[in-house]
Parts: structure tokens; sequence; C-alpha cells
């Protein structure tokens, strides 16, 4: 500043030398701090990624790489990053990046889903899946076994682990119209739903899974029956019309109710995974079970129509048991057709009291004397119509002393019990007996008589309507005779007016015949002298 | 310069420098003078590394996070040029192409590539390098509308909860890079391009 004017055009000379650049710019702290910051956000990013996971689908249907969440509880705790097929094309491999937090939830019993809008029974699902898309659902699982590639469930678990309650099993040979979700309900409560079902490997039963919620799990004890209370059932019987329903739910979806009979001392509540017998009905779960059923054999050489399993055996009215099995079968000796049934009996139920016996063998020898002794006094097995309406059947055991003597086969396995026609059997030859000799009357002949007879009967009804014009005309004469007769008898009448003229003569005539008599009786002389003269 | 005078930058005085003086200022207007932008290669190469090392999270983190009823979403800058390619919409696919990614790394090439050559005393294409510097500088400010495409989009669609669009971490890199190269640009003197050919000129008489 202190620079002194110079001249213009008197310029001195000076070589230049181009400063050479020694000293650092203070302006490299720009690129410094650049890549400071850089490298902190990569390392924020790289820390920010949490492990790789690998779901299986069967579906990459409502999924898509970069957008769809893993959402547990409404928190986003990954974001599938890539779709592709597995190697033999029939399942789907998703990649999904997880957030880090949620590495430590991704162990061995950790189970992913698929959630889309469901409506299924009772449940509507995933509703928000319509707006916002799929997303994949997850349950944290309780391992601490870590793992990273799982595969999906096809359906969603309807019973998270988290859910305070116990899992129970039933079995069951037919499944109704049970599914995943169907209420369980305890005195009409739902406490529970079914969480699982599946046939047994040899597609015999079915072993359901139902979860039962706290508190009520400690309602299930042993001794609880499980029944079937899909619908509404309707019992037609003696008493009337019974209709057994749970709930307005379960009569449109189905489903399981349970109860512990009452009486008998309260017992501690089950275990989880208690396995339980699911009954169809009400009626079958509280059935008195039946313990070492005995099975016989009926051989009918009749129709049984109407008899089907189930069908209850009764001893004169009382059950006793059930039908267990119809067959048909021909005995190629005599080519008969017959229909053997098998009977599964309770001797329990007979109400037989078994005092004294110790052994199996005691038992089984008491059990063939009694059997025994009971047909010879002419107990046999008949099949009764149960129900007109529906025709179905029962075996009825009762005494017939007229029966034919038998015996019980104790030489088959099971033992052939004695049979005898059935009631229906027995009045339908009847009936047939008396539709033969109608058959053999000479019905034509009776006919013939009978037209002759009449003929004659015509003819005969014709004389007689002559007759009765006749004994008509007689009737209008006699009408005249009794008109005329009615005429004479009344009072104004001349015959009347004389016949009273005549009768005031004929009294007249009597005094004078009374005083006659008097004075013939003081004077009975006077018949010879004549009447004296006025000298009384 | 090899006549030893140096021109005021804001009221245009020539001026011969004292010969033993480090800092020199204008006799007028006491402007600092110099003969040649000071530290101008180092600076624009700072300048010129912090912008290539932007570059980078620029491009992959997300510029943009749309949160809509669906679900929220993250795009880099890339990834909205695939989302806007489309049959009917490639144009504007191709303008942020161009915009936000081609010029961007082109001018950090070109700048490199005049540093490297005035660094060498490269005497060649003079004119050719002078061009590419003017273009560089005129180009390098467009850049910048993406940033604000963004900003305002941001600023306007905040229609909570339905949806609302947030910047992302990628933006302010990219913002940071923009200016960068502009610093960049401006603290290059392009006169240095000429420095090697007047030597020459000088050395060979």
């Amino acid at each position: 500043m202190a620079e002194p004017q110079v001249p213009p055009g008197d310029v001195p000379e000076s070589r230049v030398v181009p400063r050479r650049q020694t000293r650092l710019s203070l302006v490299w702290i720009i690129p410094i701090v650049a890549t400071a910051v850089g490298l902190w956000v990569a390392v924020t990013r790289i820390r920010s990624e949490g492990p790789k996971i690998t779901i299986e689908f069967q579906s990459a249907e409502g999924l898509e790489a970069g957008k769809t969440k893993i959402n547990y509880r409404g928190v986003d705790l990954g974001t599938i990053v890539g779709i592709r097929l597995s190697n033999d094309h029939l399942r789907v491999i998703a990649t999904a990046q997880m957030t880090p937090q949620s590495g430590e939830f991704l162990v061995a019993d950790t189970h992913f889903w698929v959630v889309r809008p469901r409506i299924s029974g009772a449940n509507v699902t995933g509703l928000g899946t319509l707006i916002s898309g799929a997303y994949i659902g997850m349950e944290i699982g309780s391992s601490t076994v870590p793992r990273r590639s799982f595969v999906a469930l096809d359906t969603p678990p309807i019973v998270t682990g988290e859910a305070p309650g116990r899992f129970f099993v039933l079995q069951t040979s037919d499944l109704g119209s049970l599914d995943l979700g169907t209420p369980v309900f305890f005195r009409r409560l739902q406490v529970g739903q079914v969480a699982a079902y599946q046939l047994d490997k040899d597609g015999r039963f079915f072993t359901v899974r139902i979860f039962v919620r706290a508190p009520y799990d400690q309602f299930v004890t042993v001794n609880s029956r499980f029944w079937q209370a899909s619908g509404i059932d309707l019992q037609l019987s003696a008493n009337g019309l019974t209709v057994q329903t749970q709930s307005l739910l379960s009569i449109l979806i189905g489903g399981i109710a349970f109860e512990t009979p009452t009486g008998g001392q309260t017992l501690s509540a089950a275990a989880a995974d208690t396995v339980f017998t699911l009954y169809a009905s009400r009626a079958k779960a509280f059935a008195p079970a039946a313990r070492n059923p005995q099975t016989f054999e009926l051989i009918f050489n009749e129709s049984v129509r109407g008899l089907a399993p189930g069908a209850p055996v009764e001893f004169r009215g009382v059950q006793v048991g059930e039908v267990a099995e119809v067959r048909a079968q021909i005995d190629l000796k005599t080519m008969q057709f017959q229909a053997p049934v098998t009977i599964h009996l309770d001797a329990q139920r007979l109400g037989v009291k078994m005092i004294g016996l110790t052994s199996e063998a005691d038992f089984n020898a008491l059990r063939r004397r009694l059997i025994d002794s009971l047909v010879a006094r002419g107990v046999r097995a008949q099949l009764k119509t149960g129900n007109l309406l529906t025709g179905s059947a029962f075996v009825s055991f009762d005494y017939f002393p007229d029966a034919p003597p038998a015996t019980v086969d104790w030489s088959q396995q099971p033992a052939q019990l004695p049979t005898t026609p059935g009631q229906l059997e027995a009045s339908e030859a009847r009936i047939t007996n008396i539709i033969k000799k109608l058959d053999k009357m000479p019905l034509e002949q009776i006919g013939d008589q009978l037209h002759a007879t009449l003929a004659d009967l015509d003819v005969t009804l014709r004389k007689t309507n002559q007759v009765l014009e006749s004994a008509d005309a007689t009737l209008v004469s006699a009408h005249g005779t009794l008109d005329n007769a009615n005429s004479f008898l009344e009072p104004s009448s001349v015959q009347s007016q004389q016949l009273s003229s005549t009768l005031v003569e004929v009294s007249r005539a009597a005094r004078s015949l009374r005083v006659l008599a008097d004075y013939l009786e003081q004077h009975p002389e006077a018949l010879l002298r004549g009447k004296r003269g006025g000298a009384q | 310069m090899h006549r030893g005078l140096q021109s005021c930058g804001v009221c245009g005085l020539l001026s011969r420098p004292a010969p033993d003086a480090d800092v020199c200022r204008c006799p007028r207007c006491d402007e600092v003078l110099s003969f040649r932008k000071p530290d101008s290669i180092q600076r624009t190469w700072a300048f010129l590394l912090a912008a290539a090392v932007c570059y980078i999270p620029a491009n992959v983190l997300p510029v943009l996070t749309t949160t809509t009823a669906t679900g929220s979403e993250s795009d880099t800058i890339m990834q909205g040029v695939v989302l806007l390619w489309s049959p009917s919409g490639w144009p504007l696919s191709m303008i942020v192409l161009v915009a936000s990614i081609i010029i961007p790394s082109a001018k950090i090439v070109a700048l490199a590539y005049l540093l490297i050559s005035v660094r060498r005393g490269s005497i060649a294409n003079n004119e050719r390098r002078l061009r590419l510097y003017r273009t560089i500088e005129f180009i390098g400010r467009w850049s910048m509308v993406d940033v604000f495409v963004d900003t305002f989009t941001a600023a306007l669609i905040q229609l909570q909860p339905l949806m609302s669009v947030e910047p992302g971490p990628g933006l302010f890199f990219f913002a940071a890079v923009v200016v960068l190269t502009m610093l960049a640009v401006e603290s290059f003197d392009p006169r240095l391009i000429w420095d090697a050919t007047s030597a020459h000129e000088v050395e060979n008489g």
C-alpha cells in the first residue's frame, strides 16, 4: 500500500518465476472432511445392515423384491430383496435383508408366512393388505439356536406362541366341519380355537390340535369330554324334539365343545398336549363307556334293511350294546342268503352283579353259563323296526318260549347267538298265508250264485212293490172308514145325540126297573095278584 | 506475466509488483494482487477430490424417501432413472440421467484432465481445453436442478399421513458434489492453460 506510484511506460522488467507450491493449502481440509463424512456414512450403513435370510414360499404371489416387508407386530424387521425359483422349480426362495435388531429373533422355531386378506369361517384377517399389498408376518420362536434359512408356513398360525394358554390334542375319525380357527366352546363361551389338524399316517384318524386360552385351560381336566358341536343337533325321540346347539357361530361354522362330567372327584387340570377323544355328539361323549365289550355274531335269514352299525341292541327294551357290523354272505351248503351281524354286548349294562369274581377266566365262565341258560329259556335275538318313518331297525333280545330249541355256538369266533324271525317277518308270513287262503276261495262261483240270488231278489222286490201298491189303496179306504168313525164320534153329531137320548131312555127304563124290583121284593105276590091299586 | 505485470482483479489497474514483496496490493483499490489465482491447482485438486469422494455416496444413498399408505420407499438417483424409464417417459428419464449422473461425473473427469494437462505443461489443444473449461463452468450449475426438484417435492408433498416425501442422505452428498465441482471450476485459473505456451514461446525466443 505504501507502493510508490510508478509512471506508466516506465515499467522495470523483472523475471517472473512461477511460485512453487510448497505450502499445503488449508483447502485440503475439505476433501478430508468429505472423505471422513463419506466413510462415516458407509460405516453406519454397513453396521445398520442386519443379517440376510432366505425364506422358502410355495408361491411368490403378492411378494415384490425391494418392497415387501417383514413385519412383526407392526414393526418392520426386514425387506424382501430378491425372489428366485428354487433349483427344482417347485418353490420360491426369497432373500430378505433384516434389520440388525432382528438378528436375535432369527432362531430355529421362528416362523414366517405371507399375510394376505383371508376370510375363513369366523375370521377376517389381513384386510389392510388389500391396500398395502401383502407383507410377511413372523412369529418369534423361543429357541436359542440361530437360523438363517426358513420355510414359510402355508397358512398363518391361528394361535401365536406368545398367547397364554395350552394346547391339547384331540383324536377323531371324522373331521366334520372343523377347520383351522374353528372355535372351541366351554359352556357356550368361546375359549379357544383349532390350531392345526392332520391325518394320521395310516389315514384312519385325524389329530386335531386345539388351543385353549388361559384362564379357561384350567377347566380342561383329564376326564373332560370333547365333542363336535357342529351346527344343529336335532333329535326326534320318544321324548319329543330335542335341539342342541352351541351358538349361532357354531351353527354356521361348526365348533368343538368340551365339558367336564359333574360328580366324582374334581380332577386336576390336564397337562398340555394331553390326548382326548373327539366324540361326534354330546350324547356320545357322555354315553357310558363300553368297558370290556363282548362280541357276538347273529345270523339273520331275513332282510336286515334299516340295520346300520351303531344301531342299539336291546334286551327287553334296555340297551345293552350296539351293532358293530352288518355283512352279507351266502351259505354254500344250503344256498341261502344270510346276513351275519356283529354286535358288541356290554355285560355291565345288563347289571350282572359280579361278586366274588377275581379273574377273567371266572368271569368268562360265568358269562358263558349265563348266556347258555338264557338261551335255554328261550332268549332269542330278533330284528325290530325302531322307527316307522325312517325304517331304522335294531336288534332286540327277548324271551320266546315257543321258539324251537337252540344253543349258543361257542365254537365260532365270535360266538353265534340264536335268532328268531323278526316281528315283521312273522307277520309277513301270516299275511301271506291269509292271501293264499283267499286265493283258494271259489270267488267266481260265489259271484255267480250271488248274481242269481240278486236276480231273484229283484223279482221279489217287484212283487213286493205291487203288494205295496194295493196296500196303499187299502190304507186309503181305511182312512175313509176312520174318518167316518170320527164323524160318528163327534159330540155334536146326530148319532151322538140320539145315543145320549137313548141312554136317557135306558136310564129311565132302568130306574123303572129298579122301582119294579123294589116293589117286587116287598110284594112278591104282586106277580101273581098284580099291583094293589094305590093302597099303600 | 512474463512482463512482470499484475492486473487487479477488481479495478483492472495494471501494476508492477515490488521485487521482494510476498503480498502485493493494488495501489488504487487495495485488492490483493497476484499473477495467477493463488494455489489454483492445489485448491482445484482439493475440491475435485472432495467432489469425487462425495460422488460415491450421492449415487449409492437414496435421495428421496416416499412414504405412502402402501409403505415407504427409498430411491437412489439411478433407481429414479430406472423408475422413470418407460416407452413414453424415456426423455424425462434421459434428462435425469444426463443432469444428475453424466454431467457431474463428466465434470470431475474433465477437470482432472485439465489439471493433469496443466501440470504436465502441455501446449497442445489449448483452445479446445479452454472451450472445455468454459463448458463445464457454464453447465455445472444446472446440476443443482436435481437438488432443487428434490427439495421442492419434499416441501410440497406433505400429505400426512397419506403421503409424504423426505429428502434422503444421498441428496446432501449430491448437493455437495455440485457445489464442490463448481468451487473447483471457480478456483481453476484458465490462464494456467496458456502459461506453458508462454513459457515455451519465451524459451524459444
